[in-house]
């Protein structure tokens, strides 16, 4: 996506640098959708969801399979019914093994030892990276572009794909927002998340409350995944880990526990990495995320949006 | 209790000059001044919510007072400013131990080790901050001895010596407040600050503890106690302050305060005529509702 | 409970057949995609796929079958016993096993001190390398790593994600100052360990104030810096490339392990060349490492700093209030920690020849940091347990060649090696959420020394 060098020479200073922002701002919806993922289940019942960025490679692969399937069954199919699909499989896909986890491998552990759901969160995310690996094979999956039209603004391309990964992000989002905000489930999550026990006491159903907060974080990765596929055109069973580890920074950047926070901690770590990139350099982009995610930890623990944590004494 | 003659004669050990503090828009405390003696206990009493917590909280370096001037004296003509001590050096400089109204024991380390670590700072200058005692000196083993005979002293005034190998989140509630004061005491403070030290506890365990903590006083150590227990205040203390809605409304011994009109106003509510004089005090904004 | 034992039974066995059937359900939803199609890259290059319903059906009938044989009998069975055990009122922890415990400590440290000689009496000179060298070090360099990391996590109670980092920088600087300047291993080992503390003091200053899963990400982000800028500075690290051809430990400065040295070791003591002694000479030395790390770690539990650690990790409040300095005792964990990593990091670069960053990726740490919370925090033994199980275990995987013959031979184990540690981890921490040894040492007692059960142990804010 960066320009050549060329054009950065020849002055054109501010087309450069709003071609930067679109890109920062297409790879910041990806890492938002993501983020949404892990400040949910954070916030609701205060662990890392260390295996949430192999959700979203799940989601990649689903979307890459479905991908493969139809694209050789129907030759013709139009590309908004394929990408309709792809969305939705990895959406029902994912769901479904984010459920399972919870209820496996983090269930039975709530409110026991705090270390105890972090390792097997690890040993989850580890197991399903190496799961793919052993039954997809571990070399690089490239898929032929799928949409392909770029639109050209002066010296500014956007491409289609890029206007629909924010069109789709925002749409999610929207529905995401009226869910939490104005249903009933909403608000037994919203309660859940502040007094688990005392939302039990209230006729709550916790468990079931949980177990939809990682279904549908794991549908919002999935369809980051999908999109990550379609922006990069190739999967790996490698992708869970950095972009996981970015959303998370861009989840405790927004202040964790916040929803806005999550999405505008992706955007900002989008923009961040896409004009690193750009104006300083690519090896170091992904040192520039780590260190801002060092630095916010350090002078702003609560992040940007986020509560701030009292110490009782 | 002892008589209101022989106190004006101490020495203060702790002074609190014109104490306010802030949490975002709510005056916490407002202004609030009051002395300790030396060889006294001095309770803290008030309502729910007067501020009581907070006052002990900036006395023991757990919040920096938004203003005022918190003044310790100790034993050797040292003055020490407390609201400029990092938090730590509250205990290690100033001498000033504390326990808490939710206990905060060690739990999962033995009774006999939850004394050893209060006495950290002496046994870590014995071991010669650590190296040396890596090396199996004698001065840290003989170090390490004597702080085992003053556990040991402890847990016994504290009578917890049959559990002293135990977990100490294995005892009961009124062990674990025991063994707080016991592990406080180790650290040889000048000044002990207790926080609720009688709450949850029954009557039996109560009378225990009262001679615990007179038993301290008659040690040397002064002590500072918040209580909600009047019974309790009323039977050891040598002088009370009462706090309510953040300002001292009196100060003096036992009985003085015992029959002050305003602490028995803010103890039992008021009769109804006399509901218009709160309310106006409410007008004054000296009093903010939210902050029952 | 006005149910008969019958009823009671095929209730039991319905209700097994239906969760049965349930699992079986979930299984086919999960893995239809991942297990039942297959993506692979034909003559062209060009992605395509085939179905794999067989192995999905196997999926599928080992989630259902386990799924009804778990609730029709071993969950019950499991809850059977558990009743028996509430009723005779025994208690799980008895002076008995801590008996035992002692006698095992002995037993274990005179077994790997005969473990290379005993490995080249069984299976010869060339078949006792793969012994010492796969399993003997490289079991050892994880439980020292382990216990260097236990400083941190399982007494102070600080959830470090980084730990590999100081194990990097360890490697490196044995790796750099032997290639650029020559020193020895004997110099740099400790050099690396002091440097490795000093990156642990100037991370961890930062860092500190931080609690919980915060500290916890900040240490995985400079792990991962670190890693980073290993990667990325080529002047000096050469990249991705590594550093290789770094210098052998000597023996003590007297021997050289060097084939054409003069003061060959092998050749000095009229041994037929090979790698083997130099191998059994490293056994010895990370053995020797792995000693000092529980002799120090050992000792500080019973000094005041030690136990202001573990006070540290129960409650930081109350240490503040009586007089501990909790940004010092902090430090000094997080840097005593990092100079076993860093020990162990220049052993490993010796015994290697050769680093590179791909060394020390995030997994490193989460292999590390699991060995920790999989043996049980702060029991020594435990984490060595967990070492030789989780790391033995998974090299063991490499050895079974005979899963070739029911697999086929296309079949190769060591690509479900990091899978089955992973799912290895799971099962763990759902039976033994406090590890394979839950019970904790009293460092002091005034009677007799009574194990502290792990119930009452805390695991730290930060």
């Amino acid at each position: 996506m960066v320009r050549p060098l060329k054009d950065r020479i020849r002055g054109k200073y501010m087309e450069y640098f709003i071609q930067q922002l679109i890109n920062g701002l297409t790879l910041g919806s990806i890492y938002g959708l993501v983020a949404i993922g892990y400040t949910m289940v954070y916030g609701i019942i205060g662990m890392i969801n260390f295996a949430h960025g192999d959700i979203f490679m799940l989601g990649g692969f689903a979307a890459l399979i479905i991908f493969l399937i139809l694209t050789s069954f129907f030759a013709g199919i139009p590309v908004a019914l394929l990408l309709l699909l792809m969305l939705l499989v990895g959406m029902l896909m994912t769901g479904l093994w984010n459920w399972t986890i919870e209820r496996v491998a983090y269930r039975p552990l709530r409110g026991s030892f705090r270390l105890a759901p972090l390792i097997t969160a690890i040993g989850m995310s580890i197991a399903l990276s190496n799961f793919i690996q052993v039954t997809q094979g571990p070399r690089n999956k490239p898929i032929p572009p799928l949409v392909t039209d770029t639109y050209h603004f002066g010296d500014i391309t956007i491409s289609l794909k890029q206007i629909l990964i924010v069109v789709i992000t925002s749409i999610l989002l929207f529905a995401f927002w009226y869910i939490v905000n104005k249903t009933p489930l909403g608000r037994a999550q919203r309660a859940t998340e502040q007094d688990r026990k005392m939302a039990a006491l209230l006729g709550v159903d916790v468990d079931k409350t949980i177990s939809i907060t990682f279904i549908m974080g794991a549908a919002l990765a999935a369809v980051a995944g999908a999109m990550y596929l379609m922006y990069y055109g190739v999967a790996s069973f490698n992708d869970g880990f950095i972009p996981g580890v970015k959303a998370f920074t861009a989840a405790v950047l927004g202040g964790i526990g916040s929803l806005p926070g999550a999405v505008l901690g992706g955007l900002l770590i989008g923009l961040i990495e896409s004009l690193w990139s750009a104006y300083f350099s690519i090896a170091y982009k992904d040192v520039a995320t780590f260190a801002i995610l060092a630095i916010v930890l350090i002078f702003k623990p609560t992040g940007i949006l986020g509560r701030p944590e009292v110490e009782k004494v | 209790m002892t008589t209101g003659t022989t106190t004006m004669t101490k020495e203060t050990i702790l002074k609190v000059e014109h104490l306010s503090m802030k949490f975002g828009g709510l005056m916490a405390i407002n202004d609030f001044s009051f002395e300790a003696k030396r060889g006294e206990i001095t309770a803290l009493i008030g309502p729910n919510g007067a501020g009581k917590t907070t006052v002990f909280n900036c006395i023991t370096g757990f919040y920096k007072p938004t203003m005022g001037m918190i003044t310790l004296s100790r034993s050797n003509g040292k003055e020490l400013l407390l609201e400029r001590l990092r938090d730590f050096e509250i205990n290690k400089v100033a001498g000033v131990s504390r326990t808490f109204q939710n206990i905060r024991l060690f739990s999962g380390l033995t009774v006999l080790e939850n004394l050893l670590v209060a006495q950290h700072n002496v046994l870590m200058k014995a071991s010669g901050y650590t190296i040396l005692g890596l090396l199996g000196l004698p001065t840290y083993k003989n170090a390490a001895k004597a702080a085992i005979e003053k556990a040991e002293y402890w847990l016994n005034k504290a009578d917890l010596t049959d559990r002293a190998d135990d977990p100490a989140g294995d005892l009961s509630y009124g062990a674990q407040r025991r063994l707080e004061i016991a592990r406080a005491m180790c650290t040889s403070p000048e000044l002990l600050c207790l926080d609720e030290p009688a709450a949850g506890l029954n009557p039996k365990e109560s009378l225990t503890l009262n001679a615990l903590l007179r038993d301290i006083r008659d040690e040397g150590t002064s002590l500072l106690l918040i209580e909600h227990d009047m019974s309790v205040v009323m039977e050891i203390s040598d002088h009370v302050v009462v706090l309510e809605y953040g300002q001292k409304i009196s100060d003096g011994t036992p009985d003085h305060v015992k029959n002050d009109p305003r602490v028995i106003a803010a103890y039992l509510g008021v009769e109804d005529d006399e509901v218009e004089e709160i309310e106006e005090k409410l007008d004054k904004g000296i009093i903010e509702e939210g902050a029952v | 409970m006005a149910y008969t034992t019958e009823n009671n039974q095929s209730g039991l066995m319905a209700k097994a057949i239906k969760e049965g059937i349930f699992a079986g359900l979930i299984a086919f939803g999960m893995f239809l995609l991942f297990v039942g199609i297959e993506t692979y890259q034909d003559i062209n290059n060009q992605l395509v796929w085939r179905t794999r319903w067989g192995l999905l059906a196997v999926f599928v009938a080992v989630a259902a079958i386990g799924r009804f044989v778990t609730v029709g009998f071993i969950k019950p069975h499991l809850d059977a016993r558990k009743l028996a055990k509430a009723k005779t009122g025994v208690l799980e922890i008895s002076d008995k096993k801590s008996f035992f415990h002692r006698h095992f400590l002995k037993i274990a440290l005179v077994f790997l001190l005969c473990y290379p000689f005993l490995a080249m009496l069984i299976v010869g000179r060339q078949g006792s390398l793969k012994y010492v060298d796969n399993f003997g070090i490289q079991i050892l360099i994880y439980v020292m790593l382990a216990w260097g990391l236990n400083i941190v996590v399982g007494l102070a109670g600080l959830l470090d994600l980084g730990y590999v980092a100081f194990y990097a920088v360890g490697a490196y600087s044995y790796a750099l100052l032997s290639s650029y300047f020559g020193f020895s291993f004997w110099l740099l080992l400790p050099m690396a360990g002091i440097l490795a503390a000093l990156w642990g003091v100037i991370l961890g200053f930062p860092v500190l104030r931080l609690r919980g899963d915060y500290l916890a990400i900040v240490t995985l982000a400079f792990g991962e810096i670190i890693r980073l800028v290993l990667i990325n500075w080529t002047d000096v690290t050469r990249g991705t490339f590594g550093v290789s051809g770094i210098a052998k430990a000597s023996f003590f400065g007297i021997w050289s392990f060097d084939v054409g040295a003069a003061n060959n070791f092998n050749k000095a003591w009229g041994l037929p060349s090979s790698s083997v002694y130099y191998k059994m000479f490293l056994f010895y030395i990370i053995l020797a490492l792995c000693m000092l790390t529980a002799y120090v770690t050992i000792r500080l539990r019973r000094m005041p700093i030690g136990r202001a650690w573990e006070a540290l990790r129960e409650d930081e409040i109350a240490c503040r209030s009586l007089g501990i300095n909790t940004v010092t005792t902090k430090l000094t964990a997080f840097a005593t920690g990092a100079m076993f990593g860093g020990f162990a990091g220049s052993f490993f670069a010796a015994r290697q020849g050769f680093v590179s960053p791909e060394s020390f990726v995030f997994l490193e740490s989460a292999v590390i940091l699991a060995i920790v919370v999989l043996g049980g925090m702060g029991s020594l033994t435990g984490i060595a347990i967990a070492a030789v199980v989780m790391v033995g275990g998974t090299e063991l995987l490499r050895e079974m060649e005979f899963l070739k013959h029911i697999f086929g031979p296309d079949f190769t184990p060591e690509l479900y090696r990091m899978l089955l540690f992973g799912l290895a981890m799971i099962i763990v921490m759902l039976f033994k959420p406090r590890g394979f040894v839950g019970t904790r040492e009293p460092t002091a007692f005034l009677k007799e020394r009574k194990a502290v059960s792990g119930s009452f142990t805390k695991e730290g804010h930060g």
